[in-house]
């Protein structure tokens, strides 16, 4: 692999590596890791590693917020009135407890709100994220491989949905399912909703990349190869072609977490997400909102912070990891 | 051309069709709309007569093909939840989505048009820098506020460290921040500023309003305008950044080509090369992409409206959505369908008339 720099800021510090030392076995994964193209790229990148930290920093607060959290705002038990509408950084009048990013009408430390609800917003993202990749990937996968009407089916129909809002496409989803659940079962299959309605908009982007990347694969040799051998049609493409097209996938799906958040919390924001008995980032700053002309502003913008940070840092990582996997910018 | 335009009509037909097709299974199989209009003590024999009467019993090609026909003539049944023709309420607010809509897609126009020549003409200029660190102090100064300082703090910091050249990564983060910054968060942070704490506009609500035969306007009150200022702001500003960014590329583009090196060598002003030869061809592709953004922008005023309770269809929508208001989530489905085919194709068709490239490309891929 001969490997030409065009790019003159990186052309001259960029380490020597023999292509053969590299496939040499005998050095462990990480050693094989910390010299590769990506973690050089990742290393230069001083935005990018910020950028992780960030991101790491939320998913460990939420997958550990119950114990992190200096309190528990969903326990009602735990819940004191008297520590309603505390400003940040300063203690309860009545009760003396302090509460660094102040609290609700209902005396919950948004703190801990923060915490829980960065739970939800990635629980949610992620598995619309999630959803809509094996939809995407899947469709894409079938149209490139088999062609034909199947591929002009699916393609219009991502080219029909395309031509909508993303957004647009999950409220009708989300309006629909409204219409079809019993009442009281709405609160709690909201989130199986949202991520629905989320996932079912974003699959398209997938489909189109999966399936240029499998036409170009599928007249390869080594297609033919499995063909000749009488491997049935599945195997091929979910063995042997799928792993040849996931790479602008990955890219797609980071881009896609950080807009899975920002569509969670939009939806949750217009009242059609999850209730405030599970709040999520999008709720709180809803909630908050309700507050702002008397004042309260900490209840909207710590939220609304920890939304675009949260944000911001997935979108700097997934643009990133777009120009580290591109051949084109080496 | 001919055979084009055909072409084009049909395709945007069978879309139209395919969301029709939504909406009337929308209509016809979520919910029971007989149960949504007669009241609890009709009995079973008056349901099955209405039933009957409405047509509900037909089968199902013949009901969609009147749902169509109704829909052609702009009808589409009545409301569940206010009991009016859906068409009259939509007709009622649709001027102050337009308005809106108008209002945001100049103002992205005319800042995004000139961020995109200034970012493209003033590379690496001193002045530059100053003018967008101004920018961000500025912004930082004026929300007077932690969290705005902090945001202004994320953006210098995304500015100083995102690799490359420095207008370029300015553009960058702000793009970045762009898409990463929702759109009713904006609306929020511009309501708290102007209109809780310095008070200076309106938080919500369109002003007062004249109505000209049917159609309610606010720009001709002072109410009116004020009015329209944050929620015009916060609905373009992403269609804004979009812009700012094409123009940028196509000018930064076409002020490398011959013609323009040609143009400086017959000794021609800067601002007559710049504006008259450069800028006059980066607008074809910036007008086709607002052109295909003016839908977006009709769909996200949802979130716009929301947020600042303009009374327009957006407001309507959602509010349809939480009270499951079959007969105008149908009908606003078909709307904005309609808006979408349509200036698709009139896009289509206007690129088709303006770039004779593509004229002889296709006659060449069509004629054999």
């Amino acid at each position: 692999m001969t490997v030409q720099d065009t790019a003159p800021d990186i052309g001259d510090s960029h380490p020597t590596v023999d292509p053969s030392a590299v496939r040499q076995g005998g050095r462990s994964w990480w050693q094989r890791a910390l010299d590769s193209d990506i973690f050089y790229s990742y290393r230069r990148s001083p935005i990018t590693i910020i950028a992780s930290i960030v991101t790491l920093a939320f998913f460990v607060g939420a997958v550990f917020a119950p114990w992190i959290a200096p309190y528990d705002p969903f326990n009602p038990a735990s819940l004191n009135l008297m520590d309603g509408l505390v400003p940040p950084m300063s203690e309860s009048m009545f009760t003396g407890n302090y509460f660094f990013l102040g609290t609700d009408q209902q005396g919950r430390d948004i703190f801990s709100a923060i915490l829980f609800g960065s739970r939800i917003s990635l629980l949610v993202a992620f598995s619309a994220v999630l959803l809509s990749m094996v939809l995407g990937v899947t469709l894409g996968l079938v149209a490139g491989y088999v062609g034909g009407w199947v591929d002009s089916l699916i393609m219009r129909i991502a080219d029909i949905q395309l031509s909508f809002p993303g957004i647009l496409v999950a409220l009708l989803i989300f309006g629909v399912a409204r219409a079809v659940l019993p009442r009281d079962m709405q609160d709690d299959m909201a989130i199986y909703v949202l991520i629905l309605a989320i996932g079912l908009s974003f699959w398209v982007q997938y489909a189109r990349t999966v399936r240029g990347s499998t036409m170009v694969e599928k007249s390869k040799e080594y297609v033919q190869a499995a063909r000749l051998i009488g491997l049935p049609t599945w195997v091929i493409m979910f063995r042997h072609v799928l792993p040849n097209v996931m790479g602008p996938v990955l890219v797609i799906a980071t881009i896609s977490l950080a807009l899975a958040i920002i569509s969670e919390a939009t939806l949750s924001f217009l009242g059609v997400g999850v209730p405030p008995t599970q709040p999520s980032l999008g709720t709180l700053i809803r909630i908050g909102n309700d507050f702002l002309f008397s004042g309260e502003w900490w209840m909207t913008l710590f939220p609304g912070i920890a939304l675009v940070m949260l944000a911001l840092s997935v979108n700097l990582l997934g643009d990133w990891l777009r120009d580290a996997l591109n051949p084109k910018l080496r | 051309m001919a055979a084009f335009i055909v072409r084009r009509l049909v395709q945007s037909i069978i879309v139209m069709l395919a969301v029709a097709f939504v909406s009337f299974s929308l209509f016809t199989y979520v919910g029971d709309p007989i149960n949504n209009m007669v009241g609890q003590e009709t009995t079973m024999e008056q349901r099955e007569e209405l039933r009957e009467r409405l047509g509900l019993n037909d089968p199902f090609p013949v009901q969609f093909a009147r749902f169509i026909g109704n829909a052609i003539q702009g009808e589409f049944g009545i409301s569940y939840r206010m009991a009016r023709p859906v068409e009259q309420i939509i007709a009622e607010r649709l001027p102050a989505t337009l308005e809106l809509a108008f209002v945001s897609a100049v103002f992205a126009l005319v800042v995004g048009i000139g961020l995109g020549i200034y970012t493209a003409l003033g590379r690496e200029s001193v002045a530059g820098r100053l003018v967008l660190s101004a920018a961000f102090v500025a912004t930082a100064a004026l929300f007077s506020w932690i969290g705005a300082a902090i945001v202004a703090a994320v953006m210098l910091a995304v500015t100083f460290l995102y690799r490359g050249k420095w207008v370029g990564s300015t553009i960058m983060s702000l793009s970045l921040i762009g898409v990463s910054l929702p759109t009713f968060l904006i609306g929020i942070l511009l309501i708290y500023v102007f209109a809780v704490e310095l008070g200076w506009l309106p938080s919500f609500g369109r002003g007062e309003v004249v109505s000209i035969g049917g159609w309610t306007t606010g720009f001709l009150t002072p109410s009116g305008l004020q009015a329209l200022i944050l929620p015009g702001i916060t609905l373009g500003l992403f269609q804004l950044t979009l812009i700012m960014r094409l123009v940028r590329s196509e000018m930064l583009e076409v002020l490398r080509t011959d013609y323009i090196k040609f143009a400086r060598a017959r000794g021609l002003t800067n601002r007559a090369i710049n504006f008259g030869h450069a800028l006059k061809n980066t607008l074809v592709p910036v007008i086709t992409i607002t052109g295909l953004q003016l839908g977006s922008i009709i769909a996200f005023a949802i979130i716009t409206e929301t947020v600042f309770q303009w009374p327009g269809v957006g407001l309507l929508f959602i509010i349809a959505v939480q009270f499951v208001d079959i007969p105008v989530m149908s009908a606003y489905l078909m709307m904005i369908a309609f808006v979408f085919v349509v200036i698709n194709l009139v896009v289509d068709l206007l690129y088709y008339a303006v770039d004779p490239r593509l004229r002889v490309e296709r006659a060449g891929g069509g004629g054999h």
